[in-house]
């Protein structure tokens, strides 16, 4: 089939490919775009693992087309923080317990990243439902939850 | 790459998406918001040689109150439903559907015509369409018409739409007066697919008693279901007299064929369906009565 191009911003630098249109968001963030932040767990949208931002929504990015993200922007977890320097919510993860084998750890990181800025003072009921999107396999939640809560109390 | 193959649509305007789809027949698929599609184009369940994505044309979204109705352009994502003061004003139930369906990540992206039309059995927007009497509006090479949400469901994934035809819009009654919306479902884990749900809509007349009364049913059918004998039954006794356990279990008396897989059997669905209109009536019933 014939490749068409896209223009994205991944993480504040402008990005132009060639793509087949079958190929996912999440695909062509790994191969195309070298970053394997984003990570493949199902690839039907059940798991949560590959969750980007996408003009600043929480997505899934296996279930998106590359191409339907053409002039987008892209936040993807490489683009929350840097080793030196981590987003409250990383930082919350690391403080916390908040991961395990740390599989699913950056579509967790992203998604609480949109959750609390669209909900900064949640209960934990609110935690829950707005962890549901996503599914970790060391069932490490207790140690998620305590990183949501922390991080909420660190950004007002 | 997990997709078969496809050809890749983006029309910028309706009359470029209809002329498209018109040309290539049953072998394109329109694109809504893709949370149900692309699962399935990724599991090959489904083949397409050409997709076109309905996301670049503005005029499929927004939302547009009229009178004694809403309308709400196919486009529109279930997050920005969800988030609408207008839409909860309008048709409370629409609004408290929202979160039971998939996750926020999922909200983002699904469309209300995307998931009207996807027409899964289990699905929330379908069975609210259905028991409020939505009219969904379509066009085609051959014009726009107004398809009744009652005429729309036609079996599992399968819509009353022909090949070359695309939903635009879908438009809710807005109820008034003394009435009361609820919705209950039974789901494994928040964001799955119900193993069985009802919604609820109630108006009191002025001495209390039901003045009419909508019931929605979803995941207990090949399609979204409407309890239309058990509404007449009460439509018209006093709401203090009704048996909300009652009304559950008529409501499942007009099932005729109640989907069992490895979450429940048909049995056990009927029993969680007819707790679950009991349970929403309750609510609903509280609603009308007291604010």
């Amino acid at each position: 089939m014939d490749e068409i191009e896209i223009e994205t911003r991944v993480n504040g630098l402008a990005r132009r490919g060639r793509v087949e249109p079958r190929l996912t968001l999440a695909d062509y963030l790994r191969e195309h775009c070298h970053l394997t932040g984003t990570h493949l767990g199902c690839e039907h949208g059940v798991c949560g693992a590959c969750t980007v931002l996408l003009d600043g929504a929480a997505v899934r990015a296996c279930l998106v087309l590359a191409v339907q993200a053409d002039g987008a922007e892209v936040t993807t977890i490489e683009g929350l923080g840097e080793p030196d320097a981590l987003s409250p919510v990383q930082e919350a993860f690391r403080d916390h317990h908040g991961l395990q084998c740390g599989f699913c750890t950056p579509g967790f990181v992203v998604s609480v990243t949109a959750f609390l800025r669209d909900n900064p003072d949640p209960s934990d009921d609110e935690i829950r439902a707005g962890l549901s999107g996503n599914i970790c396999r060391c069932t490490g939640y207790q140690g998620i939850m305590k990183a949501v809560r922390a991080a909420a109390r660190s950004t007002p | 790459m997990k997709p078969a193959p496809f050809a890749y649509h983006a029309p910028s305007s309706l009359d470029e998406a209809v002329a498209l789809l018109a040309e290539h027949g049953d072998g394109a698929k329109v694109l809504a918001g893709g949370q149900s599609l692309v699962p399935m184009l990724a599991l090959r369940l489904a083949v397409f040689d050409h997709l076109i994505d309905l996301g670049r044309i503005p005029e499929l979204r927004g939302l547009e109150r009229r009178g004694g109705t809403i309308r709400l352009g196919a486009g529109t994502t279930h997050a920005a439903v969800g988030s609408s003061a207008e839409v909860a004003e309008a048709v409370p139930l629409l609004s408290r559907a929202t979160p039971f369906i998939g996750h926020f990540q999922i909200r983002n992206r699904g469309t209300i015509g995307g998931a009207i039309a996807h027409a899964d059995p289990a699905a929330e927007y379908p069975a609210v369409a259905l028991a409020l009497e939505a009219e969904l509006e379509t066009v085609s090479p051959r014009g726009q018409r107004t398809i009744p949400a009652a005429d729309f469901f036609t079996g599992t994934w399968t819509t009353a739409l022909a090949d070359d035809e695309i939903l635009t819009g879908v438009t809710f009654p807005v109820w008034g007066g003394r009435s009361g919306h609820a919705i209950e479902e039974l789901a494994r884990r928040h964001g799955d697919f119900a193993v069985a749900g009802a919604t609820v809509a109630l108006e009191l007349d002025d001495d209390g008693r039901v003045g009419r009364c909508a019931i929605g049913l979803l995941g207990l059918g090949s399609t979204p279901e409407r309890a239309t004998a058990a509404e007449a039954t009460v439509t018209g006794t006093a709401i203090a007299d009704v048996d909300a356990q009652g009304v559950g279990e008529a409501a499942m008396a007009v099932l005729r064929s109640v989907p069992a897989d490895l979450h429940g059997s048909a049995d056990y669905r009927r029993r969680v369906g007819a707790a679950m209109v009991a349970r929403a009536w309750r609510r609903a019933a509280q609603e009308a009565l007291h604010g």
